[in-house]
């Protein structure tokens, strides 16, 4: 691949793909338990998503650089040391500047290294292909992730607690125990909520690309 | 094919590297980390008497409200000494007579409450928190508790605001001066129970740690305000 081909179309449709009929979430169904617990507030699951994008951008960077000296027998565990060393860097950085947070994460930080996507695009992608490629890959898929994330998590948090970001959108005089008329959803605030989400959003995707159907 | 050995030198190699980088990040970040550590004990120990801070003004709010900082033995003695710094953990393992448990004097509008740190045992791990006293030594004037890892919904509940509020006005001692803690009662305290908190239902055994937690770590403090209640009366 020559230098100039940095920003073109291919590399663009590497970067694009997850948003949609190849999303990590919703058409590979990967990554699914970290996203139903991150994402009662907005927040949170901005942050995981963005570790999420640095982990596995460099990962799949990294891995890519060494995949011509990696012996195909030891593969899996080179992978998981630097999927590990990633997470852990995150996990730190997480710790020093935005400890609320990483509290809020507790071990799901940790949990990404188990996450499917990165393990799967390592194997998939970064193997194989040379590393600004697989480091595109790598953001592309984490912001796969991250998106759906986010969208799960912005209706969780207005129906949940009628907040976004920690601002209050829906206004306290509206609420019953101030003599109005509306309650929370609580059913937001559970994790089997976010996966009825999640299973809507796969439904409306579906029903556009009917491509996506299995017909089994 | 890769021989045995350039599989050896390559993950011996790879090893060393990943342990090096580790080590310097950890290394590097470790002062930033210890600071926020310290400023969530801050907002801690500031909350336990009913007031909330900011990150940013942590420190000054707790020069301002946190008028001294003592460590009581079990005999009722005690000496000024940097509270702040004391590991409750050690602490708790030595012997009882041999122990300097710390004790935080703050002052909020005037009146003197007396802050007691604690720390237990939850299902999965530990369990800490703090409370504090009106300068009776009788009444709680507020409480606040934290967990390394109890069940999210279950356990987990001894942090919300919910559990905490009962335990503001409830008292420690009975009619005849006997230390009876605040019990964190299963199936719920009977109304008007000036002792008694109810417990986190599914929490069975966080509830139950919290309980003991509160129970050892005050009684500990009992000689010490004796102590001083003589000494007010004597004055």
């Amino acid at each position: 691949m020559s230098k100039n081909s940095i920003f073109s179309s291919e590399i663009g449709k590497i970067l694009t793909s997850p948003f949609g009929n190849d999303n990590p979430i919703t058409v590979k169904v990967l990554g699914i338990c970290s996203a139903l617990a991150v994402t009662v507030k907005l927040q949170p699951a901005f942050v995981m998503a963005l570790s999420v994008i640095v982990v596995t951008a460099f990962s799949n960077l990294l891995i890519s650089l060494l995949r011509n000296g990696i012996p195909p027998r030891i593969r899996i565990i080179v992978q998981l040391v630097v999927v590990a060393l990633m997470v852990i860097i995150v996990d730190q950085l997480l710790k020093a500047f935005v400890y609320d947070i990483s509290k809020q994460l507790s071990v799901f930080v940790g949990l990404i290294i188990t996450n499917c996507i990165i393990m799967g695009r390592l194997e998939a992608f970064a193997l194989a292909n040379k590393p600004w490629p697989s480091f595109v890959d790598g953001v592309g898929n984490g912001m796969g992730y991250g998106f759906i994330l986010i969208v799960v998590a912005f209706f969780r948090e207005l129906l949940g607690s009628g907040t976004l970001w920690g601002f209050r959108v829906i206004p306290e005089s509206f609420y019953m125990s101030n003599n109005g008329f509306y309650v929370d959803n609580g059913m937001m605030i559970l994790p089997p909520m976010a996966l009825i989400l999640i299973g809507v959003i796969i439904w409306i995707q579906r029903s556009r690309n009917k491509n996506l159907v299995d017909i089994s | 094919m890769y021989s045995n050995r350039y599989i050896f030198i390559y993950s011996t190699i790879m090893v060393v590297i990943v342990a090096v980088t580790l080590a310097f990040v950890a290394t590097f970040l470790k002062p930033y980390q210890e600071a926020n550590v310290k400023t969530e004990k801050i907002q801690n120990i500031l909350s336990s008497v009913n007031i909330s801070s900011e990150k940013k003004k942590a420190v000054e709010m707790y020069e301002r409200y946190i008028k001294d900082e003592i460590l009581v033995k079990s005999d009722g003695s005690y000496r000024s000494g940097n509270a702040f710094d004391v590991s409750l953990k050690i602490e708790l393992k030595k012997d009882v007579a041999l122990r300097e448990m710390p004790l935080f004097v703050a002052e909020v509008d005037a009146a003197k409450y007396y802050i007691i740190p604690l720390w237990g045992r939850g299902l999965w791990g530990a369990v800490w928190g703090y409370i504090s006293l009106k300068d009776d030594f009788n009444t709680v004037y507020g409480a606040i508790f934290d967990h390394k890892s109890e069940t999210p919904g279950l356990g987990a509940e001894i942090v919300t605001e919910k559990f905490r509020e009962q335990f503001k006005n409830k008292k420690i001692f009975d009619e005849l001066n006997n230390f009876v803690s605040v019990k964190v009662v299963k199936g719920g305290a009977p109304e008007g129970d000036v002792h008694g908190v109810d417990a986190i239902s599914g929490g069975t055994i966080t509830s139950n740690g919290v309980n003991n937690m509160l129970n050892e770590n005050i009684s500990f403090y009992v000689n010490y305000f004796i102590n001083i209640k003589n000494q007010n009366i004597n004055e």
